[in-house]
């Protein structure tokens, strides 16, 4: 029945295969960065990959909204951070996204778009391909999406399989690269581990090594740097800037570090009781901020952070 | 093993010196050491420090650097193979399980863990869990009921919670519960592992407060985490682990702000701040070559 679907599955794949193909040239690269925007066709402005116009959730339960509506538009290679407490709204906003509110949170308003097509009423088979292969995740507790059972190079490599259609043997091959690509010291060796082999910095990584073996053109990162010693956290900010601009991978950023925010993201939204409070660029609300709420969690973050004891020239 | 490793490093000094400025722990020397014995590594190496009194200490260090196992030595839980750990004044190093029970029961050192689940007994509520050290203690149940409800209030949390279980709990709650289990005997020493690490911004932030509260009480803490802005934000002292040994220890100010060991210098520039990028690869891998291998 619905057209839209089909083209998803099959028309905008290609067309995405042939952009990617594309922007893989320095040229093309190198054209889309002095333009100021992720790579996207010479004429106009890039069209968005991901677009909440709006987006309100309630919880059918309870009869009462919880997200009041948030609107946000993410273009190839741009990235927005979403700062604000727990139970602010962040996270559900990120799983309507995703097509994932648990029960009983729905969308109640408003629309989301993936490349151009609204997400309502997709079917859960449309869904499948959409998520790892045009949208994927990273969250904060990485054991819990892996299955304890199974050596993690197979589980990456099911990934690989299954969206991108590869034999075995090249999905394990793929699987060992990913793995080397999140910056995992000994690759093969990990990939022949159990999930409780590995430390919790070690199985973010894998998650991340999951989240982006298709390819996906969305990443939304969901406090996935948070519990990871800063090091490592430095390699996957790289890894993700890298990924931005060779791929032009879109990032939906979470995280209650300002620091990151302000070292990944373009735009930052601050969410607090479901509303968001200020919106605008990362340096205008991140340095300029206009609302009180924005200001207290500025002050907290250099009260108790690095800011305390460093200053511009002495990092300089 | 022979028995003149225990030996290892400067004698403890708590003989003469007064006992207002005594540290509240000393540890001298220590090691640590795991795996069978022919692939035996060092978990901690020569590892010094001491903590004052009402002084907060901040161990860094990442992810198998021998923080936790530091943590755990100190509370008894690992055993050393060689130095010494002195609580209070009290050499605990060979102490076995019941002497251990006595020194808590005196209220000397308690801990925070990262997961509040693993300090708190999933079956006891509130009221329960708090009370329960006082009441082994001997401590009347009015008295007791009187000091659960005063430290609820010291870690913010209102008297409504005191019938429910942890499962009941909000995580952020749920680690203030076992901060405030770990006050009610009034150690002067907590030990503290990652203990805003599964936190929110804002629940961060709080228990960081109350841990400051604490310390202008007089309360010893030392506070472990990978979070370097965490431990920036509390610390008086900070001390570097890297690879089981202590390479860098001074106030929190000169090692944040003026790193001297290259590996405090890799730590503290992987970090971006709200004005500055960390230091790129290159800078990363220049910093990494100045290491020991």
């Amino acid at each position: 029945m619905p057209p839209l679907s089909e083209k998803l599955l099959t028309g905008t794949a290609k067309a995405e295969r042939a952009e990617r193909a594309q922007e893989k040239t320095p040229k093309a690269t190198e054209a889309a960065r002095t333009a100021g925007a992720g790579p996207a066709s010479p004429s106009g402005p890039p069209s968005p990959v991901l677009a909440l116009r709006d987006v309100r959730i309630g919880d059918r339960a309870g009869g009462r909204e919880i997200v009041h509506g948030v609107s946000l538009t993410l273009t190839p290679g741009s990235a927005v951070g979403i700062v604000g407490e727990s139970g602010s709204g962040k996270t559900l906003t990120c799983r309507a996204a995703l097509g994932i509110l648990p029960a009983p949170f729905e969308v109640t308003g408003g629309s989301v778009e993936i490349d151009g097509h609204d997400i309502a009423g997709l079917f859960p088979a449309r869904w499948t391909d959409l998520r790892g292969a045009t949208i994927s995740a990273v969250f904060q507790d990485p054991a819990s999406y892996l299955n304890p059972s199974i050596r993690v190079g197979a589980q990456i490599a099911e990934v690989v399989r299954v969206k991108q259609g590869r034999s075995r043997r090249a999905a394990r091959r793929r699987a060992v690269e990913l793995l080397r690509s999140v910056q995992l010291r000994d690759p093969e060796l990990v990939s022949s581990q159990y999930p409780h082999e590995l430390s919790g910095g070690m199985l973010q990584r894998v998650l991340i090594a999951v989240a982006i073996a298709a390819g996906p053109r969305i990443l939304i990162a969901d406090e996935a740097t948070t519990a990871l010693d800063v090091t490592v956290q430095a390699e996957i900010l790289d890894l993700l800037a890298d990924l931005r601009e060779r791929t032009g991978l879109a990032l939906v950023v979470v995280s209650h570090d300002l620091a990151v925010v302000a070292q990944l993201c373009d735009e930052v939204l601050v969410m607090r009781h479901g509303e968001v409070v200020e919106q605008g660029s990362a340096e205008d609300v991140l340095h300029h901020p206009r609302h009180e709420y924005t200001r207290l969690l500025i002050a907290e973050h250099e009260q108790y952070g690095l800011e305390k004891f460093r200053t511009p020239e002495e990092d300089a | 093993m022979s028995n003149d490793t225990a030996g290892f490093g400067p004698a403890p000094e708590t003989t003469g010196s007064e006992p207002a400025t005594r540290p509240v722990l000393e540890v001298r020397g220590l090691e640590v050491r795991y795996g069978p014995r022919r692939r035996r590594r060092h978990a901690l190496r020569g590892v010094s420090l001491s903590v004052a009194p009402g002084e907060t200490v901040g161990i860094i260090g990442e992810t198998g650097s021998g923080k936790s196992t530091l943590a755990r030595a100190v509370l008894g839980l690992v055993r050393a193979s060689a130095g010494s750990v002195v609580l209070d004044g009290e050499d605990v190093t060979a102490h076995g399980g019941r002497q251990w029970r006595a020194l808590r029961r005196r209220g000397v050192v308690q801990y925070v863990f990262q997961d509040p689940l693993r300090s708190l007994d999933p079956d006891l509520t509130v009221e329960a869990s708090l009370g329960e050290p006082l009441l082994v203690r001997g401590v009347s149940r009015a008295e007791t009921a009187r000091r659960v409800r005063a430290f609820l209030a010291r870690v913010h949390l209102t008297e409504d919670l005191l019938g429910r279980l942890p499962g009941e709990l909000s995580g952020g709650q749920r680690q203030r519960v076992a901060v405030a289990r770990a006050l009610v005997t009034e150690p002067r020493l907590v030990i503290l592992d990652e203990p805003v690490s599964a936190l929110d911004a804002a629940n961060r932030v709080q228990i960081l407060r109350i841990l400051e509260e604490l310390r202008d009480d007089g309360v010893s803490l030392v506070f472990i985490s990978h979070d370097l802005g965490s431990v920036a934000g509390i610390a008086d002292r900070i001390a570097v682990l890297y690879r089981g040994e202590l390479v860098e220890t001074g106030a929190a100010r000169e090692v944040i702000g003026r790193p001297r060991h290259p590996y405090t210098r890799l730590l503290v520039r992987s970090a971006p701040t709200l004005r500055s990028a960390p230091a790129d690869r290159a800078e990363r891998a220049a910093l990494r070559a100045l290491l020991p291998a």
